[in-house]
C-alpha cells in the first residue's frame, strides 16, 4: 500500500450543501427546509479509510448519496479522481460509476431477490460497456473468491444466504469494477457481532490487497476506530471535528465527540463510569441557528456560542474542530 | 425465597419444518432489587424466554418447566390470571417503541388505559398519574406531550413513553428486551440510566436483554449468556468479565471491536453463522462453530458446572476452554 501524499485525492468534497424542501403547510406560507448538509468539506487519499460518525439524522446517508451522485446536490463540489461529478447527467456519470461503488446497510433489501448472485454481482460491469461473456464470468468468479464466497454460489438467490453472506455479495458487487472508492453506509450495522467481525476483517484484507479507498459510515465508534485512518464527526449536517483516528479518539477537541465516546458502553469496565453527558433534546433541523449548532445540548456552552458560529479550525496537526473552547478541551486531558 | 425462580424452562415452537426448541432448560433466580442481563446474538432465544415469562408466547407453542413468582408457578395460571399478573406484577418494554405504541391514540390515552383498567382510577386520578409518570421518565412539558401522537415524538421519547406505560402498573419485575437497540449511543445512555434509577427507586427487579456485551456489562449484577436456546455461561457480572470461560463467550467478546484498542490487529472471528433453530445438535448447541468440539459435544448436553463461586459454565471441555487463549482458540 503506497500513498503519495502529493497525488490527487481519490475523493475531494468541498462545501457540499443539501437542503430538502418540505411541502408547503399552506398556500401562502414559505416552504420549510430540512437542512441536511450545511457545507461539508473533506478529502480522502488513496488506500485510506475515512470514517464518518454521528447520531441518527445528522446527515451521514445524505452525504453518501450526494458523494455517489444518487440525488441532486444543491451546491458544492464532489471530485472523484480529480473529476467533478456534481451536475453531471445520468449518461455522463455512467462511465465514471466503475470508479466509485456503494455498499448499503441492509443486506436484505439491497439485493434484488429475483436475480441470482451471478447476475447481481455482474451488474456494475454494464458501466464498462461491452465485455465478453468469458471476461464477465471470470471476473465474477474471482470477485466471489476474494470475498470468501464459492464460485458455485453464482446460481443461488439472495434468500439462500445468511446476513453476513449477503453483505459479502453486496461487497463483491461493489468490487467487481475494481473501483478506487467504496462508499459504505453502515455496512455491518445489521449483522451479529460474530459475523460483523468476519466482514470487518474482509474489508481490511481487501484494502491491503487492492488498495481500495473507503468512505465508511457508522454509528459505532469502536467499529470506526478499528477500520479507519481518519474520522469526521458530524452534527446537524456539519463536520464538527476531523482528524486522524488515534488523535481524535484520544484527544477529542469538540465536546460532542467527547460525549459520544463517553456514551459507548464498555464491556468489562464494571458499573457506570464518570462521564460528561448531553443535555436537552435534539435540535430541529428545519431551522438554521445563529452561533454554534451544538449550543442547545452542550454542557460547556457560553454566551459567545449563541452569537458566533465557531469555524472548523486546526487544533493540532491534521486535527480540526469547530468549537470556541477546543483548547480547553485538549488541555484538560 | 427468590422473587422469581425459573427452572428448566423450555419453549417449543411449532414451525413448518416441525417443532423447534427456541429455549432449552433455562434456569435462573432473580431477587428483589437485582438486575439480570441476558446476552446473546440474534435468534438465540432471548425474546422467546422473555415472552414465556410474560405468558405472551405465540399460540403454536409449548412451554415446559417452572416459572415461580413468589412461589406460584405462572405456567399453571389461566389466561385471566396471567392478565392480572401482567397488569400488576410483570411489565415489559420492547425494542421498537414505534411498533408497540398504537399510532392512532395519543400517548396520554395509552398510559391512562392500564391505570383505569388495573388500578381502577377515575379519569381525573388517572390523568394526574399520567402527568406524574411522564415527568418521572423525563419527558419535558408533560402537559403538552400528553396529547401528542407517537409519531410526534423522537425515538428516545417514545421509549420513555413505553417505560411510563410499564411503570404504570407498578411492577415487581421489569423485563426490558433490547430497549435501546434502535437508539443512538447518547440516547441509549440516557434511557439506561433512567431504567437504572427507576429500578433502584421503585425497588423493582430488572431483566435486561441485549446483544451488546457492553450494555450488559455496565448495567447488571448477574449475566446469563445464551446460545442456540441454551444458557452457556451464567453468574455474577464482575466474576464473568474477570474470566470468560465458555468458548462462545470468549469468542463473542473477542469478536467485538472495542474502543481504545490499537488499530491494525485483526478481530477474532467465530467461524460459521448464527444458527438456525432447526438442525441444532441434541448436545451442545455451539458444536458446529466450536474449535474444541468433539463427538461427545454433539450428542450429549454438557453438564452445568459451578466452575467457581457465582460462575456456571456448560461445556464438556472446561479445562481446555480455560487454558487455551481465545486468540489461539479462534484463529
Ligand atoms: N428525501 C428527503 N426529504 C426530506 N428530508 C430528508 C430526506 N432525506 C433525508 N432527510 C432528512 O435529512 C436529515 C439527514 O438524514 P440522513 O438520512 O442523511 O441521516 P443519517 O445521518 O444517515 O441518519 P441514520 O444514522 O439514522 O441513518 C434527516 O433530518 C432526514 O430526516
Ligand atoms: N413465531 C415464531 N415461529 C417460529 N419460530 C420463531 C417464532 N418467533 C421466533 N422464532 C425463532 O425462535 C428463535 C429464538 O427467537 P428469539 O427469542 O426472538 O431470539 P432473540 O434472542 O433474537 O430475541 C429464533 O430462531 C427465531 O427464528
Ligand atoms: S462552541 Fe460553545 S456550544 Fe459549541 S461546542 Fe463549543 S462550547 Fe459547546
Ligand atoms: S467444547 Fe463442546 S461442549 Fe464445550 S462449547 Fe465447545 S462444543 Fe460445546
Ligand atoms: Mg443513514
Ligand atoms: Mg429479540
Amino acid at each position: 500500500m503506497t500513498t503519495e501524499s502529493n497525488s490527487v485525492p481519490v475523493l475531494e468534497v468541498h462545501d457540499l450543501v443539501r437542503h430538502y424542501r418540505l411541502p408547503r403547510e399552506s398556500l401562502f406560507a414559505e416552504p420549510g427546509h430540512v437542512f441536511a448538509l450545511n457545507g461539508v468539506t473533506f478529502e480522502i487519499h488513496k488506500g485510506k479509510s475515512f470514517g464518518i460518525v454521528g447520531e441518527s439524522g445528522c446527515g451521514k446517508s445524505t452525504l453518501a448519496r450526494n458523494v455517489m451522485a444518487l440525488e441532486p446536490t444543491d451546491s458544492g463540489s464532489v471530485k472523484i479522481l480529480g473529476k467533478e461529478v456534481v451536475g453531471l447527467s445520468f449518461d455522463q456519470l455512467r462511465p465514471l460509476r466503475q470508479h466509485f461503488q456503494m455498499v448499503f446497510q441492509d443486506p436484505y433489501g439491497s439485493l434484488d431477490p429475483h436475480h441470482n448472485v451471478g447476475r447481481i454481482v455482474a451488474e456494475p460491469l454494464a458501466a464498462l460497456g461491452a465485455i465478453s461473456k468469458a471476461e464477465r464470468e471470470s471476473r465474477v468468479h474471482d470477485v466471489l473468491l476474494s470475498v470468501g464466497l464459492k464460485p458455485q454460489d453464482v446460481s443461488k438467490y439472495p434468500h439462500e444466504f445468511s446476513g453476513g453472506q449477503r453483505q459479502r455479495i453486496a461487497i463483491a458487487r461493489a468490487l467487481i469494477t475494481h473501483p478506487e472508492l467504496i462508499v459504505a453506509d453502515e455496512p455491518v450495522s445489521a449483522l451479529d457481532v460474530s459475523v460483523q467481525a468476519q466482514v470487518l476483517n474482509l474489508l481490511k484484507d481487501l484494502q491491503d490487497e487492492f488498495g481500495v479507498t473507503y468512505m465508511f459510515i457508522s454509528h459505532d465508534l469502536a467499529v470506526v476506530e478499528y477500520l479507519c485512518d481518519e474520522v469526521a464527526v458530524m452534527y446537524l449536517g456539519e463536520i464538527v471535528e476531523k482528524g486522524r483516528t488515534e488523535d481524535l479518539f484520544e484527544t477529542p477537541a469538540h465536546p460532542y465527540t467527547r460525549i459520544l465516546l463517553d456514551a459507548v458502553p464498555k464491556p468489562g469496565s464494571g458499573q457506570k463510569r464518570e462521564r460528561i453527558k448531553l443535555k436537552g433534546n435534539v435540535t430541529g433541523q428545519t431551522e438554521q441557528r445563529v452561533g454554534c449548532a451544538f449550543q442547545d445540548r452542550c454542557p460547556m456552552a457560553q454566551d459567545v456560542c449563541r452569537e458566533i458560529k465557531p469555524p472548523l479550525s486546526p487544533v493540532a496537526k491534521d486535527h480540526l474542530a469547530a468549537c470556541h473552547f477546543s483548547d480547553s478541551m485538549t488541555e484538560k486531558r | 425465597m427468590s422473587l422469581l425462580n425459573v427452572k428448566d424452562l423450555s419453549v417449543i415452537l411449532a414451525t413448518n419444518e416441525g417443532p423447534a426448541r427456541a429455549v432449552r432448560n433455562l434456569s435462573f433466580r432473580l431477587n428483589r432489587g437485582e438486575t439480570l442481563g441476558i446476552v446473546g446474538e440474534s435468534g438465540c432465544g432471548k425474546s422467546m424466554a422473555a415472552l414465556a415469562l410474560m405468558g405472551l408466547l405465540p399460540e403454536q407453542s409449548e412451554t415446559l418447566g417452572e416459572i415461580k413468582l413468589d412461589g406460584q408457578n405462572l405456567l399453571e395460571k389461566s389466561d385471566a390470571e396471567m392478565c392480572q399478573i401482567r397488569g400488576n406484577r410483570l411489565a415489559m418494554i420492547f425494542q421498537e417503541p414505534m411498533t408497540s405504541l398504537n399510532p392512532v391514540h395519543t400517548v396520554g390515552h395509552q398510559i391512562m388505559e392500564p391505570l383505569r383498567l388495573h388500578r381502577n382510577m377515575s379519569e381525573n386520578e388517572a390523568k394526574a398519574e399520567v402527568l406524574r409518570l411522564l415527568d418521572r421518565v423525563g419527558i419535558p412539558n408533560p402537559k403538552e406531550r400528553i396529547d401528542n401522537y407517537p409519531h410526534q415524538l423522537s425515538g428516545g421519547q417514545r421509549q420513555r413513553v413505553m417505560i411510563a406505560i410499564a411503570l404504570s402498573c407498578q411492577p415487581d419485575i421489569l423485563i426490558a428486551d433490547e430497549p435501546t437497540t434502535a437508539l443512538d449511543v447518547t440516547i441509549q445512555d440516557q434511557i439506561l440510566e433512567l431504567i437504572q434509577t427507576l429500578v433502584r427507586e421503585e425497588g423493582m427487579a430488572l431483566i435486561l436483554i441485549s446483544h451488546d456485551l457492553g450494555v450488559i456489562s455496565e448495567n447488571t449484577d448477574n449475566i446469563l449468556v445464551m446460545y442456540g436456546g441454551c444458557a452457556v455461561e451464567a453468574g455474577g457480572t464482575a466474576q464473568i468479565f474477570e474470566e470468560l470461560i465458555h468458548p462462545y463467550t470468549q469468542g463473542l467478546f473477542a469478536a467485538m471491536p472495542k474502543l481504545g484498542r490499537a488499530r491494525g490487529g485483526r478481530l477474532v472471528t467465530i467461524p460459521g453463522t448464527v444458527p438456525d433453530l432447526m438442525g441444532l445438535p441434541m448436545g451442545c448447541t455451539f458444536t458446529d462453530r466450536c474449535p474444541l468440539a468433539t463427538e461427545v459435544c454433539r450428542n450429549t448436553p454438557p453438564p452445568i458446572v459451578e466452575v467457581k463461586p457465582l460462575q456456571f459454565v456448560a461445556c464438556h471441555h472446561l479445562d481446555e476452554a480455560r487454558t487455551r487463549k481465545t486468540e489461539e482458540l479462534f484463529s
